[in-house]
């Protein structure tokens, strides 16, 4: 069986070809791939990975070429088929699972007619049994009702639906080879887990080869039996996942795992440590090592020619370094100590409702709660982080703080005043300059048409009255603080990359001198060796200047990392809320127990617990929000909205069980009901 | 992971100051449009010393042969003046007219715009059925209207220009306002107490330079096109001044004996439109492809 | 949908009311001219101010209108001082021919449109593509009077094929059919450009859709992409446009009816706006305006209709 892999990749050259010049996206890439196996390729943006996966499907789009080397598919080159073969092997042997599922299906037909296209298009003809085999397929994925969603259009279902759709668009005629690019990203936690989850039990029933592309560690980790790590387009190291995120041999490897905040075990005091630099284009196109210029250990033999992959310890085991495994004494500065002041902002019983209009004439309206009751507090130097997924109403919460939005009930008193009522217009100006935001997106975070100079210095001089010399020496001030170099005053946004936009936004936000900043999901779209860097500075600042932090946040990992306080969020209602040690710690409230299963985890000991999958209840009205996913609901739960109960001093859960006996892990622990689950 | 910008219309409005004259360069469809917008206008600007009679001045004995020869190159028209001479002063007149229209519809049109697209709400349902209502109104009928009603004077084309195609402008700085009030950085802006006003004309229209540029090039045609079917219906400038449009229809009677007398404006007219649209699309090529 | 459909009536009315009042008062703030008019320049002033008391012009302009929309309701359009016939005896005869240009007109416009529109942009930046655009903003570029000269020089000065004039009558020695080609093609080149420019972007937009990616990595043949995927997306957003061309061709062809001598709709508004012939001038108007706003209607229904998005 080894010997007759399902895709192999031998010396594969992948470029694009521009009117100027030629991208070598992709040099010397050799992998193989058998029956049954789960393959993930790892790396960071930039580094040619879903080049791969459309080089394998022949699909690389305009100057897209392969260079070098052979594809092989079942043991035939791709790049020799004529196009009649080439389509017969496409969604038939060899299919894919895409990005971004909602613009992957087409939208004005429905989910049955694109799910029956794919046996119809390979050679059968009978259309009832490809009605039947849809059926059968959209049941294997665990989605309720088959014949409902045949008949509905794809925005009719949510992310997690549509991809498990998109999965079974894909199986229908059993493919050997399943490739998926990045197929989790954009989807909450929890159901990413479920879907990851799906894919494992699937593969294994079916003994279909997997080539999971992404650049989430976790996920490839929670999936994948082998792992290849991709810089600057080369493999710098393969081999099984356990050894590869347990014992990386290669630097850059190392780096990218210790840059990744980890959930279990000890928390750590030391800052996480990002790969310093950024691949540069003369680093890409270098003859030697590519990560040369960014790594610890490099020397002059590294530059000096092409670098094999070399077995490491064992033949399964490959790097592709002259010095791999050579301990790099990367002293961790400690985190920066921090002191808590008073209290800084008090939201008390938040609520937030949004007017949902249906029936024949519109007369019916509904409120549909976004926020029901939010109470929590933040002090100065503290770091208080909230915690949920989509409509948790997190983002509804930091947008009313922030005054973007007014809530409809309750009050949230910051510097001694409700600003819950308050949108920006009617605040007064030092309120204004007191209270900051910075968001989620780099590429939108920063005005294109505007000087990097022009951003900083614009609120210095309308907030603070500077004159135009002032404000100019202050905002070099402000890029020192934040660890970027002086000349990029006269920049633009689109000369930065992600991380060091997201920098300047934090810069602009330190201008107005805040006492409190609110982040919302502010390193979530940045590469993973970039978000170290990015919360790193948060903690400086914060010990620097004493300013309170509002972090919100998907990434537990991440919030373990720096949070003082946390709150978790479920549909718009506190579920949990307590130091950060407690919340990490039994009990725990259902809610939290599935994010923590859910969460990617590296760490090879940690317990994997699969999410408990529970037969849904119609959606809760008036009773406890969680009722229709919780494993240890009882009839109470249904009925009324749970109490907030003090698990230990300063430690709230809200849920009717006593949290002392109820919610420990054992009680938690997977709870498969009979009923096949309409899961999220 | 990074977020995908969306539309390629809000793609094309990130297009830096720097790239509307590469994009220029670039395309040599629009280069040739900007030649020959160039050469016409300064045929226009020279106008009285090139011209080689005044555009008024009969020539009666030419009326024998007013098809072209040495001394009137491209002939004459009906009342025996110079044909060239009164192209040259015809491009005079579109090329005051037309900027000046295409400028008021794009004041107009782009603060309405900006206005209806980040205020929303009440303003924005109202500008919006106005707009739909003029846009949906065959505009022929509304110029013979007001023109017939107020005369055609040069100011009241303009005007009425302006107000017609102020709308689609209006649509289309509303569309780009819509999407890029969403972005983070307006946000970010009023956070720092910023006015509407400086969020609308400092963080927004910047943006959205792109799709308002091209489409006043488009407009630039269109209003050409405007002007002479003005003139050719009789509701353009009084005669005698030399109107493109109005040299047609004085002359289009005797199309079937000297249809040169016609054919000429009308080339005129086509070749300054055809420069104006190679520009626009030479622009738009450029901001798709970045 | 009902909710809708109702709501919109209601705009249409009410836009109509809106207009045929603004046009109303427009003509006829001045009421002497009118009574000047029928009597002729020779008249007395006071045989004109009896005529305008005698016809009630000296009534407040909000109470003439109101008589004037009783009349209209009852079929009482007036009377046209240019043609000195009823209204209503001009405008359908005239409505009726602009009708049938249009009609067979837009035959030609939407099928070559969307063909053309189509072939250009499933292979964006293709040599078909290149000519298709580049020939469509060529014609572009051609006014509809420009474009008329040109042909007439060419078939009917030069080759002699067809006829110079359409005065829809056979005494010319034309028949119908011939006298109809030249206008056709006139409005139909024009529009077209228009057309295939819109159909090219929606349909360039449409195949770099994802979902298109997906469908070929189903293993489906370039064809089968197109006709399965990509056509029914790419007709969506044009759907509102090609009905607006229907508006477009009953008022806006004025110019290649003059240029045609085509007894239509266009040039008898013209007529009437030049000649001050307001009964005619409002009736028209409002004819012009209800066509509009009910292409208007049928074109947002029926994108609500196509598009599931919207509709479910």
């Amino acid at each position: 069986m080894a010997d007759h892999p399902i895709l192999a990749l031998e010396d594969v050259a992948i470029d694009y070809v521009r009117r100027r010049h030629t991208m070598r996206a992709v040099d010397g890439l050799s992998f193989r791939l058998n029956a049954g196996e789960a393959y993930g390729l790892v790396g960071e943006s930039g580094c040619g990975k879903s080049t791969v996966a459309l080089a394998v499907m022949r699909y690389l789009g305009r100057g897209g070429r392969i260079g070098a080397g052979r594809i092989l598919f079942e043991g035939s080159d791709i790049a020799t088929l004529d196009d009649r073969a080439l389509r017969a092997l496409r969604g038939h042997r060899l299919a894919m699972v895409y990005q971004d599922p909602m613009s992957s299906l087409n939208p004005v037909m429905t989910i049955g007619r694109q799910l029956v296209e794919v046996p119809l298009l390979h050679g059968s003809r009978d259309r009832a049994a490809a009605m039947a085999r849809a059926r059968q397929v959209l049941t294997e994925v665990e989605l309720a009702d088959p014949d409902g969603v045949m008949a509905r259009y794809p925005h009719q279902l949510s992310g997690g639906q549509q991809q498990r759709v998109v999965i079974a668009m894909a199986l229908m005629t059993e493919p050997s080879l399943l490739i998926l690019d990045e197929p989790t990203t954009g989807l909450d936690v929890t159901v990413e887990a479920a879907v990851l989850d799906l894919v494992d039990r699937l593969r294994r029933r079916h003994g279909t080869a997997v080539l999971f592309i992404s650049h989430n560690l976790g996920a490839v980790a929670r999936l994948c039996d082998r792992v290849g790590v991709l810089y600057a387009g080369k493999l710098v190291e393969e081999g099984p996942v356990g050894r590869i995120f347990g014992n990386p041999r290669h630097p850059y490897t190392r780096g990218l795992i210790r840059s990744i905040p980890t959930m279990s075990g000890a928390r750590s005091n030391a800052a996480l440590a990002p790969i310093p630099g950024t691949l540069t284009a003369a680093a890409r196109a270098a003859r030697g090592c590519s990560f040369a210029e960014r790594c610890a250990l490099a020397a002059a033999d590294c530059g000096a020619g092409p670098i094999a992959l070399q077995p490491e310890q064992d033949a399964g085991h490959l790097v592709r370094c002259l010095r791999p495994g050579v301990e790099q004494a990367v002293a961790l500065p400690p985190k920066p100590a921090r002191r808590i002041g008073q209290d800084l902002l008090q939201v008390d019983g938040l609520v937030k409702l949004f007017r949902v209009t249906t029936g024949l004439f519109r007369r019916r309206t509904r409120n549909v709660a976004a926020l029901t009751g939010v109470t929590l507090s933040v002090a100065r130097g503290e770091t208080l982080a909230i915690v949920g997924e989509s409509g948790s109403g997190k983002s509804t919460l930091a947008r009313i703080i922030a005054g973007l939005t007014t809530a409809d009930g309750g009050t949230a008193r910051f510097e001694g005043r409700d600003i819950a009522g308050l949108t920006l217009d009617r605040r007064p100006a030092d309120l204004r300059r007191h209270l900051k935001m910075v968001f989620q997106n780099p590429d939108s975070t920063l005005n294109p048409s505007h000087s990097i100079g022009f951003i900083l210095t614009r609120p210095l001089r309308r907030v603070r009255g500077m004159t135009r010399a002032q404000a100019k020496a202050e905002a070099e001030r402000l890029l020192d603080l934040v660890n970027l170099p002086r000349d990029f005053m006269l920049r633009r946004p689109d000369e930065l990359s992600g991380g060091q936009r997201q920098r300047i936004a934090i810069a602009r936000a330190l201008a107005t001198e805040p006492s409190l900043i609110i982040a919302d999901e502010p390193v979530s779209a940045l590469d993973v060796s970039v978000q170290a860097a990015v919360v790193n500075l948060f903690a400086e600042l914060q010990a620097r200047t004493g300013v309170g932090l509002v972090f919100i946040s998907h990434d537990l990992a991440m919030v373990r990392h720096i949070a003082d306080r946390v709150a978790v969020m479920y549909r718009g209602t506190l579920v949990e809320y307590g130091p950060v040690d407690a919340i990490f710690e039994p009990p725990f409230h259902p809610y939290t127990a599935s994010l923590m299963a859910a969460a990617p985890t590296l760490d090879p000991a940690a317990a994997r617990h699969p999410p408990a999958i529970v037969a849904p209840l119609p959606a809760p009205v008036g009773g406890c929000v969680f009722v229709d996913r919780c494993p240890v609901r009882v009839e109470a739960c249904a009925r009324a909205a749970p109490p907030l109960r003090t698990a230990r001093p300063d430690h709230l859960i809200a849920c009717h069980h006593d949290p002392a006996q109820a919610l420990r892990p054992a009680a938690l622990s997977p709870h498969h009901a009979a009923a096949i689950a309409a899961t999220p | 992971m990074t977020i995908q910008i969306d539309a390629a219309t809000v793609a094309a409005a990130q297009t830096s100051r720097h790239g509307f004259a590469t994009a220029l360069r670039a395309s040599p469809a629009a280069m040739i449009g900007v030649a020959i917008v160039a050469a016409w206008a300064i045929a226009a600007l020279l106008a009285p010393w090139i011209a080689p009679y005044p555009p008024n001045q009969n020539d009666l004995a030419a009326l024998a042969d007013p098809t072209p020869s040495a001394a009137h190159w491209l002939g004459t028209d009906q009342m025996g003046r110079d044909m060239l001479s009164r192209l040259l002063w015809g491009a005079r007149t579109v090329l005051a007219v037309a900027p000046l229209a295409v400028l008021a519809a794009a004041v107009l049109g782009t603060a309405l715009g900006l206005w209806a697209g980040y205020r929303r709400g009440v303003v924005d349902a109202v500008l919006s059925r106005i707009c739909d209502v003029i846009l949906s109104f065959p505009v022929i009928i509304l110029y013979m209207l007001i023109l017939a009603k107020f005369g055609s004077s040069a100011i009241n084309i303009i005007l009425v220009i302006g107000v017609t195609k102020a709308p689609i402008i209006f649509r289309i700085i509303r569309g780009v306002t819509l999407e890029l009030s969403q972005r983070e950085y307006v946000a970010a802006a009023r956070m720092n107490g910023e006015s509407t006003l400086y969020v609308m004309f400092a963080e927004i229209l910047p943006n959205a330079r792109g799709p308002l540029l091209i489409d006043i090039c488009l407009r630039l045609g269109y209003t050409t096109v405007a002007i002479g079917v003005l003139g050719f219906l009789g509701i353009g400038l009084p005669p005698p001044d030399p109107d493109w449009g109005g040299m047609v229809k004085e002359s289009y009677g005797l199309i079937t004996v000297w249809p040169h007398m016609a054919l000429f404006p009308c080339l005129a007219i086509s070749s300054l439109v055809i420069g104006f649209n190679l520009i626009a699309a030479g622009l738009k090529e450029g901001a798709t492809n970045g | 949908m009902l909710n809708r459909a109702l709501r919109q009536l209601g705009v249409v009315l009410g836009t109509l009311l809106v207009v045929s009042f603004l046009v109303f008062a427009l003509n006829e703030f001045a009421p002497g001219d009118v009574a000047r008019k029928l009597l002729g320049a020779y008249a007395t002033q006071d045989q004109v101010d009896r005529l305008t008391v005698e016809m009630g012009l000296d009534r407040p302009v909000l109470v003439r209108y109101v008589a004037y929309l009783g009349d209209v309701l009852t079929g009482n359009l007036g009377q046209s001082t240019v043609y000195k016939v009823p209204v209503s005896q001009i405008l359908w005869d005239r409505l009726a021919n602009t009708a049938m240009l249009a009609a067979i007109a837009f035959a030609v416009i939407v099928p070559v449109s969307i063909l053309l529109g189509l072939l250009a942009g499933m292979r964006e930046g293709s040599a078909l593509d290149r000519l298709i655009s580049l020939g469509a903003s060529f014609l572009a570029a051609i006014p509809e009077f420009a474009m008329g000269v040109i042909l007439v020089s060419i078939f009917v000065v030069w080759l002699g094929w067809l006829p110079g004039t359409a005065p829809m009558t056979t005494s010319g020695g034309w028949s119908i059919a011939a006298q109809l080609v030249l206008p056709v093609a006139v409005v139909a080149l024009y529009d077209m450009s228009y057309l295939i420019a819109m159909i090219r972007v929606s349909m360039v937009e449409v195949m770099r859709q994802p979902y298109i990616r997906t469908a070929v990595l189903k293993g489906m043949t370039t064809r089968q992409v197109i006709t399965r995927h990509a056509l029914r997306n790419a007709l969506i957003a044009p759907f509102t446009v090609i009905m607006l061309q229907i508006n477009y061709l009953i008022a806006g062809v004025v110019v290649v009816e003059t240029v045609f001598a085509y007894p239509g709709f266009g040039r008898m508004m013209l007529e009437a706006a030049m000649a001050k012939d307001i009964a005619l001038v409002e009736a028209g108007t409002l004819v012009a305006v209800t066509i509009a706003m009910l292409t208007q209607m049928a074109g947002d229904i029926g994108y609500r209709a196509i598009d599931p998005r919207i509709r479910v």
